[in-house]
């Protein structure tokens, strides 16, 4: 067929390549493009609490963040309660919620994440490495409604009869959940840190008469400390962000509790509860608009710093041994 | 011929080698090396690239046995002890046995916890003498001067001869009885090299060496004995002069010579 | 050679001679629990699995898989639910994938590595993936369906009530493409990095222009990887649920989506509505049990298929 195509010897279609590159090129900017259109219509949206005096009447920044006195005569107090007679639109019980249920996944899935990363690297034979990964990505594959869904009718059941709860839906369950959900993102950033360690790194421990687990533990963890610092941050950009097992499995109630017994409402479920059922254009569209500016950013730091540190990380481990 | 004919007196051999072999999975790389290493001497290792040099080096302090699917059969032994057989814990092997690498390999760490990390690892807490041996490590590896103010810096801040010595200091620094190396200089500059070759000439006083080598011209300068492996067999072994000026196989000649390899 | 001075505790070691080490703890207990780590996410997994399993299994049947909801979600079937899951993911791969594929080749292709361009892209790739999915589910609110569906009324309809600025399943799978465009594009480049070099010189230096080489020798070569990329995305849009709750999804829909514009059931968002808004929880159940085993089983095989196809893809490149 070249052969062909050698005697024939068309001219080639100079448009034609032109053409196809620039919508290659052009193609390669829809990530880019993306993530700017989401931040400049979630932001849009968010503007008036801002600039329109009306809705600022009911939600401005102040209104959000400092306690309000919102009946006379009564204490001033932080309270979300967008649909009341007095619409009240305070940010820290959400945040109180949003905190607590991070906080409660990430010391359920920073030990076994890590714990499992550091078996798979270090100690696991090559076939028993070869089945744990699938396995954690196959936990990484099950839908967050799937694992908000068992949270919701099983493991709260599980929880309330074995701890004695009074609130079936509470963080604790709803944490626990989320921490399924991040167990694979700090599992698999942290195992590909620890396995990037060069084996010059190991061999030379080990010259110096370590053993296996303090080759590991004195070597590898601290030169891999970085990348799994990384996957721990990234999992909890993920743990927070997170929408659906909270909606599901932490009972929704924007009070303000440290106790993880209790139940809380966090930005994400919040959005997802209320979008709903909103005025378009209302002052609560504005604030809800404005939690998911707020998630946008919090996460959009969160991957940027954990990427760039993974990038030194590797060129570290790499160009410099 | 072994090299203790060759000698007169009588030399104490630190290791004894026999019959090594060697396989990596269903591949022999080595075919029953035997061989006597003096105390407080250099021992050179030549050939051409893969005819198991490396290997047989590391079958000397069990590093070979951190690579999964590999097996050994023969006998080494350290002052009269099978490091295979009498010792259950290989680690304590290898504080006896140190080794320097081919490419300089710092921990990403401070120079001093570099030093220090030997230490740490079998079990030495006291930081006075931590701090001790630091020091003495640095100074026997010609290094002292060089890093004594900066000794909280990384260690990847060090230029490449630097970073070679610090491993050198840092295998000195558990007091190893044997320090074996494998192409310490091959990825250093002349000026560094010929730091290193000085640093081995004054090491063994001290220590029994057994260095493999590319360089000729090394292996001559700095050795007092060299072996010559070919396709995983040791063709001839003696006092390097002997081997350099007169060898007895034509193989070795043809190598030294430079015809081929 | 000079100890170290001002200090009483030097005397404590001698400068030659072998140290006093210790012998070491042999490491059981590190290697237990780090042991113990997999078993427990193992044994969740498994209790996860095996509960849904146990409790949907009852509930599978053809009845179930191909008719509609009857009684208020207390009987019936979840077939709407299903194809509205199918309609939303293939507009979906659609759209994804000719963007992935394309980002990629120009990752891979057309610029170096260390370049500026390739690293905001990168930044972007990589960001895009850590957007929480609600933001999305905003994003396709405000974005497709106020400003391009609302655009296009304008413009086209005069306002006369709502046509495109509603939700729908188009904004729906639109909305799920930008949240799935990193894994494709992550798969097509692991796949394109597995071309030999000699394969497309041969091609220029038989006189390939650029596009024909990357339309004869690297897209083809790569196919395996876009395919895996698709598969994922796939596995990955059809458990989402926050980005479709206000795009597109509806709870109950006495018909099947026919138009781009019309609103659809999806499986994820069905289980979600039954599983919280359901007057009667028990009576509710079995469906849902059975409507949460369809859903993983989908993921799950679709997922099979990718590991698979990846991990022969891996091997073919360990023999080249
Ligand atoms: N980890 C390994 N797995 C499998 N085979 C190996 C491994 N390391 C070395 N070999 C093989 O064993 C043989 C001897 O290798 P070795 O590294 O000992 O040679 P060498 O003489 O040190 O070579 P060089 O001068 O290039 O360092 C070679 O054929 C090599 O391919
Ligand atoms: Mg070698």
């Amino acid at each position: 067929m070249q052969d062909m195509e050698k005697f024939q010897l068309k001219p080639k279609s100079r448009f034609r390549e032109y053409l196809g590159e620039k919508i290659i090129m052009v193609s390669a900017f829809t990530a880019l493009i993306g993530v700017l259109l989401i931040f400049v219509f979630i932001f849009k949206e968010a503007v008036p609490i801002f600039t329109d005096p009306e809705i600022q009447e009911e939600a401005s920044l102040d209104k959000m963040v400092f306690k309000q006195q919102y009946y006379e005569g009564r204490d001033p107090k932080f309270s979300w309660q967008p649909n009341s007679e007095v619409p009240k639109y305070s940010l820290f019980p959400l945040f109180i919620g949003t905190i607590k249920a991070a906080m409660v996944a990430m010391l359920f899935a920073v030990p076994l994440g890590i714990g499992a990363a550091i078996y798979s690297s270090e100690f696991a034979s090559r076939r028993v490495r070869e089945i744990i990964k699938p396995v954690i990505e196959l936990l990484a594959a099950i839908p967050s409604v799937v694992l908000g869904f068992f949270a919701l009718i099983i493991l709260a059941t599980f929880l309330q009869n074995v701890l004695g709860l009074t609130f079936r839906l509470n963080t604790l369950n709803a944490g626990i959940a989320l921490g399924l959900a991040a167990i694979p993102i700090i599992f698999t950033v942290a195992e590909d840190a620890m396995t990037s360690v060069p084996q010059s790194l190991r061999e030379a421990s080990t010259a110096l008469g370590a053993n296996a687990w303090q080759v590991s533990f004195m070597t590898v963890f601290p030169a891999a400390l970085p990348g799994i610092s990384a996957g721990v941050v990234l999992g909890f950009g993920r743990a927070v962000g997170e929408t659906m097992i909270v909606l599901m499995a932490s009972g929704n109630a924007a009070i303000i509790s440290t106790s993880i017994f209790d139940s809380g409402r966090t930005f994400s479920a919040t959005i997802a509860a209320e979008l709903g059922e909103v005025v378009f254009g209302s002052a609560h569209y504005s604030v809800l608009f404005f939690l998911g500016t707020l998630l946008f950013v919090f996460t959009f730091a969160i991957n940027l710093g954990g990427d760039m540190v993974l990038v030194r990380l590797k060129q570290k481990l790499q160009g410099k041994t | 011929m072994t090299a203790s004919e060759k000698r007169n007196g009588t030399p104490v051999y630190k290791l004894v080698v026999r019959d090594i072999d060697f396989y990596y999975g269903a591949n022999k790389v080595l075919h029953g090396i035997s061989m006597d290493i003096e105390k407080n001497r250099v021992t050179a290792l030549i050939g051409p690239s893969g005819c198991g040099k490396s290997t047989f080096l590391r079958t000397l302090n069990r590093m070979n046995e951190i690579i999964p699917d590999t097996r050994m059969t023969g006998v080494v032994t350290l002052d009269g002890k099978d490091i295979y057989r009498d010792f259950n814990d290989p680690s304590t092997i290898r504080t006896r046995i140190g080794m320097v690498f081919q490419k300089s390999n710092p921990f990403p760490k401070s120079i001093f916890d570099n030093i220090a990390y030997g230490l740490k690892v079998n079990g030495i807490k006291d930081k006075a003498i931590i701090r001790t041996v630091v020091e003495d490590s640095l100074k026997r590896a010609f290094l002292w001067d060089e890093v004594k103010d900066i000794l909280d810096h990384n260690a990847y801040m060090l230029s490449g001869g630097q970073q070679q010595r610090l491993c050198i200091a840092r295998a000195l620094a558990i007091r190893p009885e044997v320090i074996l190396m494998d192409e310490p200089a091959s990825a250093l500059d002349p000026l560094s090299t010929s730091k290193i070759e000085d640093l081995i000439g004054e090491l063994k006083k001290n220590y029994t060496i057994v260095i493999v080598t590319h360089n000729m011209q090394q292996a001559a300068r700095i050795s007092d004995y060299t072996a010559f492996f070919y396709e995983g067999v040791m063709v001839e072994f003696g006092p390097t002069k002997e081997l350099f000026t007169k060898p007895d196989r034509k193989k070795t000649e043809d190598y030294i010579t430079g015809r081929f390899g | 050679m000079k100890t170290v001075q001002n200090n009483n505790t030097v005397s404590a070691v001698s400068l030659s001679g072998p140290l006093e080490f210790k012998p070491k703890t042999s490491g059981t207990i590190p290697r237990g629990l780090t042991f113990l780590a997999v078993a427990i996410i193992v044994t969740m997994l498994l209790i996860i699995l095996g509960n849904i399993f146990l409790g949907g299994i009852g509930t599978i049947n053809w009845e179930f898989l191909t008719h509609p909801p009857e009684n208020g979600m207390e009987a019936g079937g979840i077939f709407p639910a299903i194809f509205g899951t199918v309609a939303l993911v293939i507009l979906m791969v659609i759209a994804v994938v000719p963007f992935g594929v394309l980002t990629a080749i120009y990752l891979h292709e057309f610029t170096r590595p260390s370049s500026k361009i390739t690293r905001i892209i990168r930044v972007a790739i990589n960001n895009l993936a850590g957007v929480p999915s609600i933001v999305f589910g905003l994003f396709g609110l405000g974005f497709f369906i106020g400003f391009v569906g609302g655009g296009l009324d304008s413009i086209f309809y005069d306002n006369e009530g709502p046509v495109w600025g509603q939700p729908a399943i188009i904004w729906a799978s639109l909305t799920l493409a930008l949240l799935t465009l990193p894994v494709v594009i992550i798969s097509t480049e692991e796949a394109l990095r597995t071309i030999p070099r000699e394969l497309k010189e041969a091609s220029y230096a038989l006189g390939g222009t650029r596009l024909q080489t990357i339309g004869r020798v690297i897209i083809p070569q790569a196919l395996p990887g876009i395919l895996t990329g698709a598969i994922l995305a796939v596995s990955r849009g059809a458990g989402e649920v926050a980005p479709i709750m206000f795009t597109g999804a509806a709870y109950y829909l006495p018909y099947l989506p026919g138009k781009l514009n019309d609103q659809f059931m999806e499986l994820g968002y069905h289980i979600y509505v039954m599983a919280t808004q359901s007057p009667d929880v028990e009576a509710t159940k079995p469906i849902l049990y059975g409507t949460v085993l369809v859903l993983l089983v989908l993921t799950f095989i679709l997922n099979f298929v990718a590991i698979y196809i990846r991990s022969s893809m891996r091997k073919k490149r360990a023999t080249v």
